[in-house]
């Protein structure tokens, strides 16, 4: 920098002058604070650099892809005791437990395979397995079908210890149903297919039998008063429907629907809300002719079923209910996995999403709500018998055909998030079609997060829009007249008392919105929109009598102060506006423009609306508006003005044709500038609308913006949640927004400054 | 004619009057409706006996303050479910603040002017103000100590003021022991707690540390049961009077003077009476804790948390923006630098405020708090120390958020002083730091004094990143008092515009604690306002003397 070496030239001057310690002292003072100053107005710079990459920075995992690392290969723990019907894994990934064919349970070392433990099963003597089946992943129970028409329901858990500060792991097997099989068919056929869901007080086991008949037993428990002894009561049925075919089952959390599909594609799903009486609901096709149906499971939540076919594919089917209450079985989206058929899949124990594996080693994670392949990979060689997920989801176990286990890690921290669920429609369970919703957060762990930041947007956007709409007006004329027309005398008031609305603290003007002006607006609506039409009228009328005043009072007025003159002129048009606004009311509008919309027009009024926000903080934007545009209308240079006034225009022309067209980058910036502000501002909207997500372009109901939107949920968010990170990405959003809007404001500004620098 | 009117431009300009009118107006009655509204709180209202005979023709009194009234058309009345008498075309509604929450659930009524059969305002009705159940208004009776009626009628009146008098001095002294002397011990065995465990951490507990300290834990608890045995005894003497009252249904209630703070009868005080009580409303608001979930009492801790959150951040702010101002000023050559600079600030002043508390959040609290806890405060663990929201983080929020203001009015300062003064320091033989720190900075400072004004006023109203990053709505201790260290930068922190929003939205009770939630909003425009203005005045003043010292 040229003007640093001039001072360290001056400088050498004066070390030649003295060369005494206290000298350098001085100049070594020198230098640093130099130093220091470029330091610190660069860091200016480095302030804004860190805002913006530390909010990427907590954003980015979003972005990144899911990973997946095989970890360990070993052949299946004890293998004399059978081969594996299901496979399992407790939540610290360390110990995996495996089902066989005869009925014995082997807890092992997921990181090695060594055994921890074994647990034979109670089986009757006699008495062979003929099916199995659990009963929802994240349970884990499991039921074993036998030949006499019986079932055993048995349990694994896990109980964590801290002997000497060190975690131990016990595995255990339980029986919620007593360790004596349950009679499930009462003809003592065996069971070939099963399903079982065990709940707090009910309990139903469906079978079907050897002879293909249909069998549902339900189970619930009954506590009696005088003693701790729990007694059950059952409920027997058969469901009436032909089932030879019938390939896959699958029972519901709630004990409602029941899932039967054929290998052939049929899909039947029968009502069972009633035990003592099934009926049959819907029945549909759900593969196209000569594609079969190879593996079926629920999605976690049990309310959509996955469903993998003989060419690879991947499809979720759910109970959909229509805006005319219609009920139908639909098809929300499919995957398209491999070519082979998929012969297992796994839910994801506490997100939509699922770990399929086809005939060839092919293994897939995908999410539902996302959309999202996480990973696709082949894993090994072979068909796998058994696949599972960890209960955080991430580790994974697979069994192949030659009993061989494989370990793998999974890192799919956030598989919720893609563009589509943030931007675009997404069909989520049991709505009627793809919307745009934001939901992020509910109690239960199956809860599906909508985070569609699309009514945010919406909102944000619909909220500055309306505000822009009321202050560009107000800010832009008033910003012309006091620029242009107005006294010096009076601006010097005028001016400054208008910037200082700007300094008021939003959250007044947000209190004041949605507690004061709210239901004044409520009350008097015709009145605000009588305003409209009746303020510019009655402000017209007078400006046309005025100039038929006699010339000694027009005189008295000095030029320049027309606006003192209209106050009272505004305060009377207002008050005239709210005298008759119920008299437009009675002839209008049966008396209540408000009941008279809903009925008339189908409209429905929010006590807290768009037309709220976009007052209140039409009023917040107004100050920073008019001082932009009015600095950029002061300041086009005088010669420009006088020459055209006295080329013989008008002074409606010269502003028209001379001053506003030198100033307009000037003025668009300051619209710029209240558009970022709008966008941004958080408290009046938090305030004054009830912060409900809707896309609505009524400007009579409520909306939610980015910036309420994280005012309202980040105190609640887990950090580096999915959730957390969405939050940051709307706060990006927004960042990012007001710095490309400001950063064009400013150039053009900057530009504008050095034009009339030149002129 | 009116074609060559319109023609001449002359209703357009009228418009744009127009326009600026508006503004005008939408300030003005912006500030006289908060004004009226907050001022109004404070004015001990007449307390008002109707004899009231409803829809179903039932007779009853009702006795409390008018707070509102609503002229309903008659089309919105039928809708919301009332009837009209009379063929009247509209229907005169009071909102009636009838207290007694506690025997009537509710504190506010809607009663209908077509129902009143008198009203009237004797001067007899009391309005008591207790520190639970919120006002209750009726008839005072009696006075009872231990039971036992010890004045009635007439002379229950100064023999209650009187009781009320010593009550609230026992209050002062048990609240006085609770919060400072047993807050203090509570305070002191924590730290002890700490501590030990900080030495247990680096394995240097042993037996004689912990003799010492078990020596210093007993004397703390000795302290604590003689506060005790003397707070026992304030106690049982603070409960010994009640009065008895009678409410609007003739109801006769009993309430414990420990209960009460204030006993009036605002019907029979003259406005003068009514003028100082004014005054002592307005004292007590500004200086006492909140009551009932914020929703009565003062604003104290608020204005506190407010005034310490803000001088801690000009502390902050003050030296960064004046540094960024310097060099933008005197070091730097004006080009791409100071233009891309000029751009980060303008950027820096347009982000939301928002952003800076989700900033601020993820920045300051979790990363930086999180790291200091794992390095200084390993003992405290799992409970955060600096990693969770508190003042410290606030005001570095904050700071950042009005670096902008600081610098932009700095830089406005060095800009008008004439370089001939730079030069003449210069060639008298000062180098570059020394003409900085000797002429120009001083020069300047009013303009930072400016600067650092604006800031203030703008992070003095600013809520939502606060809501992020330390603020509650109720802090159960300030964050500066007698227990060392002094200053507590990790505390949450009560704020004037945090309480606007929580007693206005988050309440249970919002029609009640709306006039307070004016008061408060009449406070913070009042400072705002003023803090603005001077440092208009300050700007004004500057400008003037620098033209002179250019001439």
């Amino acid at each position: 920098m040229p003007e640093n070496q001039s001072s360290s030239s001056k400088s050498t001057l004066l070390q030649l002058s003295s060369s005494d310690a206290y000298q350098r002292w001085r100049l070594l003072k020198d230098k640093i604070v130099a130093h220091a100053v470029v330091f610190g107005g660069l860091s200016i710079i480095l302030a804004i650099v860190l805002i913006f990459f530390y909010l990427l920075y907590v954003v980015f995992p979003l972005l990144l892809p899911a990973h997946a690392e095989a970890v360990n290969q070993y052949s299946a723990p004890e293998q004399a005791l059978g081969k594996t019907v299901f496979l399992s894994m407790e939540e610290q990934n360390e110990v995996g437990v495996r089902f066989t064919d005869q009925a014995k349970v082997i807890f092992f070392n997921v990181a090695d395979g060594a055994t921890i433990r074994i647990d034979p099963l109670p089986i009757p003597e006699g008495v062979q397995i003929t099916s199995y089946a659990h009963g929802g992943v994240d349970k884990g129970v499991i039921a074993y079908g036998l030949s006499d028409g019986r079932a055993l329901v048995v349990k694994h858990a896990y109980k964590l210890s801290y002997p000497n500060d060190k975690r131990v792991i016990t595995p255990s097997i339980q029986y919620p149903l007593g360790q004596e099989p349950v009679v499930v068919d009462n003809l003592g056929q065996p069971l070939i297919k099963l399903a079982v869901k065990l709940g707090d007080k009910s309990n139903t086991l469906f079978a079907k039998t050897a002879d293909n008949r249909l069998v549902l037993t339900n189970l619930s428990k009954k506590e009696s008063l005088f003693d701790d002894e729990v007694s059950w009561e059952r409920i027997d049925s058969d469901i009436d429907l032909p089932s030879e075919n019938i390939e896959f089952v699958l029972m519901d959390k709630e004990q409602r629907n029941l899932y039967l599909a054929s290998r052939s594609g049929e899909l039947s799903v029968i009502d069972i809300t009633d035990k003592s009486k099934p009926t049959a609901a819907y029945k549909l096709n759900v593969t196209s002719q000569g594609i079969q149906i190879t593996s079926m499971e629920f999605l976690n939540g049990d309310i959509s079923v996955l469903i993998g076919d003989s060419t690879g594919l991947l499809s979720q089917w759910t109970i959909v209910r229509d805006k005319q209450n219609h009920y139908s079985v639909q098809k929300l989206r499919s995957f398209k996995v491999s070519d082979s058929p998929l012969v297992t899949i796994n839910p994801e124990q506490r997100r939509k999403g699922m770990l399929v594996a086809d005939t060839q080693g092919v293994i897939g994670i995908y999410n539902s709500t996302s959309e999202r392949e996480a990973i696709k990979e082949k894993a090994f060689n072979g068909k796998p018998i058994a696949v599972t997920l960890s209960p955080r989801a991430n580790a994974m176990l697979l069994e192949t055909e030659d009993a061989k286990i494989h370990f793998w890690t999974v890192e799919n921290e956030h598989p919720e998030v893609s563009w589509s669920s943030l931007w675009e429609k997404v069909w989520y369970e049991s709505y009627p079609e793809p919307d745009y919703i934001w939901q992020s957060s509910a109690a239960s762990n199956d809860f599906e997060p909508k985070m569609s930041l699309t009514p945010l947007v919406f909102g944000t956007l619909k909220a500055a829009f309306y505000s822009m709409l009321v202050a560009i007006p107000l800010a832009l004329f008033g910003a012309i007249y006091t620029g242009y027309f107005m006294a010096t005398g009076m601006r010097q008031y005028v001016k400054p008392g208008i910037e200082i609305m700007g300094a008021l603290p939003t959250v007044i003007l947000g209190f004041l919105a949605g507690l004061w002006l709210a239901p004044f607006v409520e009350k008097n609506l015709t009145g605000i929109f009588a305003m409209l039409f009746v303020v510019p009228v009655v402000v017209m009328l007078f400006a046309y009598c005025w100039q038929f005043m006699p010339k000694t009072i027009r005189n008295k007025l000095p030029e320049g102060w027309d606006a003192i003159l209209l106050l009272p002129v505004i305060v009377l048009s207002c008050w005239l506006a709210f005298v008759i606004s119920p008299g437009i009311d009675a002839l209008f509008f049966n008396g209540d423009l408000r009941i008279w919309m809903l009925k008339e027009l189908d409209i429905g009024y929010d006590q807290r609306n768009t037309l709220v926000v976009g007052l209140a903080m039409g009023f917040a934007v107004i100050p920073m508006v008019f001082s932009i545009a009015e600095d950029a209308i002061f300041s086009v240079p005088k010669h420009l003005t006088t020459g055209s006034l006295a080329l013989g225009a008008t002074p409606w022309q010269t502003l028209a044709k001379v001053v506003i067209l030198t100033a307009s980058p000037g003025i668009f910036s300051a619209v710029m500038i209240g558009l970022g502000r709008a966008v941004g501002e958080t408290m009046i909207v938090l305030m004054a609308t009830g912060n409900t997500p809707v896309m609505d372009l009524s400007i009579f109901q409520g909306l939610r913006t980015l910036s309420a939107n994280i005012a309202v949920e980040m105190p609640e968010a887990e950090v580096n949640s999915t959730h957390y990170r969405v939050l940051f990405l709307a706060a990006l959003v927004l960042f990012m927004f007001t710095f490309v809007v400001n950063s064009v404001a400013e150039l053009i500004r900057q530009n504008l400054r050095q034009k009339y620098s030149s002129l | 004619m009116i074609k060559a009117w319109f023609k001449s431009g002359l209703p357009w300009i009228w418009m744009t009057a127009g326009a600026v009118s508006i503004n005008l107006l939408l300030v003005l009655g912006l500030l006289m409706l908060i004004a009226v509204r907050g001022l109004g709180h404070f004015w001990p209202a007449d307390v008002v006996e109707y004899h009231y005979k409803d829809r179903q023709g039932q007779s009853s009194v009702i006795i409390g303050e008018e707070v509102d009234e609503s002229l309903l058309h008659k089309a919105q009345a039928i809708s919301a479910g009332l009837e009209v008498l009379n063929g009247a075309d509209y229907l005169q509604q009071y909102l009636i603040k009838t207290g007694n929450r506690d025997i009537l659930g509710t504190d506010f009524r809607w009663i209908q002017d077509q129902y009143i059969q008198d009203k009237t305002t004797p001067e007899d009705l009391i309005a008591v103000e207790r520190r639970e159940w919120g006002n209750f208004y009726g008839r005072l009776l009696a006075v009872k100590q231990n039971g036992q009626v010890i004045a009635e009628g007439a002379k229950a009146w100064p023999v209650a003021q009187e009781q009320i008098e010593k009550n609230l001095q026992l209050f002062d002294e048990i609240d006085h022991l609770q919060k400072k002397e047993m807050g203090s011990i509570n305070y002191n065995l924590e730290r002890l707690r700490l501590k030990q465990r900080a030495l247990e951490l680096k394995n240097e507990w042993d037996d004689s540390k912990k003799q010492a300290f078990a020596k210093q834990k007993l004397a703390y608890e000795e302290e604590y049961k003689v506060i005790q045995a003397e707070l026992l005894k304030l106690n049982i003497a603070n409960k010994c009077c009640s009065i008895v009252v009678s409410e609007a249904g003739g109801r006769e209630i009993s309430i414990p003077l420990n209960r009460v703070i204030k006993l009036t009868r605002p019907n029979a005080m003259s406005a003068l009476d009514k003028s100082i009580e004014y005054i002592k409303n307005v004292i007590a608001f500004i200086s006492d804790d909140p009551r009932e979930a914020n929703t009565e009492g003062g604003i104290f801790p608020a204005i506190f948390g407010t005034v310490l959150m803000v001088m801690l951040m000009a502390v902050l702010v003050t030296p960064l923006g004046v540094i960024a101002a310097v060099y933008l000023r005197e070091y730097a050559k004006q080009g791409f630098i100071t233009r891309l600079i000029r751009i980060a600030v303008n950027n820096l002043a347009g982000v939301p405020s928002i952003v800076y508390g989700v900033f601020g959040l993820g920045f300051f609290v979790y990363i930086l708090g999180g790291n200091i806890d794992r390095l200084f405060f390993p003992e405290a663990a799992p409970a955060p120390v600096f990693g969770t929201p508190g003042l410290l983080w606030a005001s570095l929020t904050l700071a950042l958020l009005t670096l902008p203001v600081v610098i932009v009015a700095t830089e406005e300062g060095l800009s008008r002083i004439p370089k001939s003064i730079r030069e003449g320091s210069l060639a008298l033989g000062a180098t570059k730091a020394e003409t900085l720190w000797r002429t120009v900075l001083p020069m300047a400072s009013p303009a930072i004094m400016t600067g650092l004004i604006l800031a203030v006023a703008r992070a003095a109203g600013e809520v939502a990143p606060l809501m992020l990053v330390g603020v509650v709505k109720l802090a159960p201790t300030l964050p500066l008092d007698g227990n060392f260290p002094y200053l507590h930068l990790d505390r949450k922190f009560m704020h004037l515009g945090f309480h606007i929003y929580d007693v206005g939205f988050q309440s249970p009770n919002v029609e009640a604690a709306r006039p307070l939630v004016y008061a408060t909003s009449l406070l913070l425009v009042v400072v705002i306002i003023g803090l603005n203005m001077f440092a208009i005045t300050i700007r004004n003043n500057l400008r003037e003397k620098y033209r002179a010292l250019e001439n």
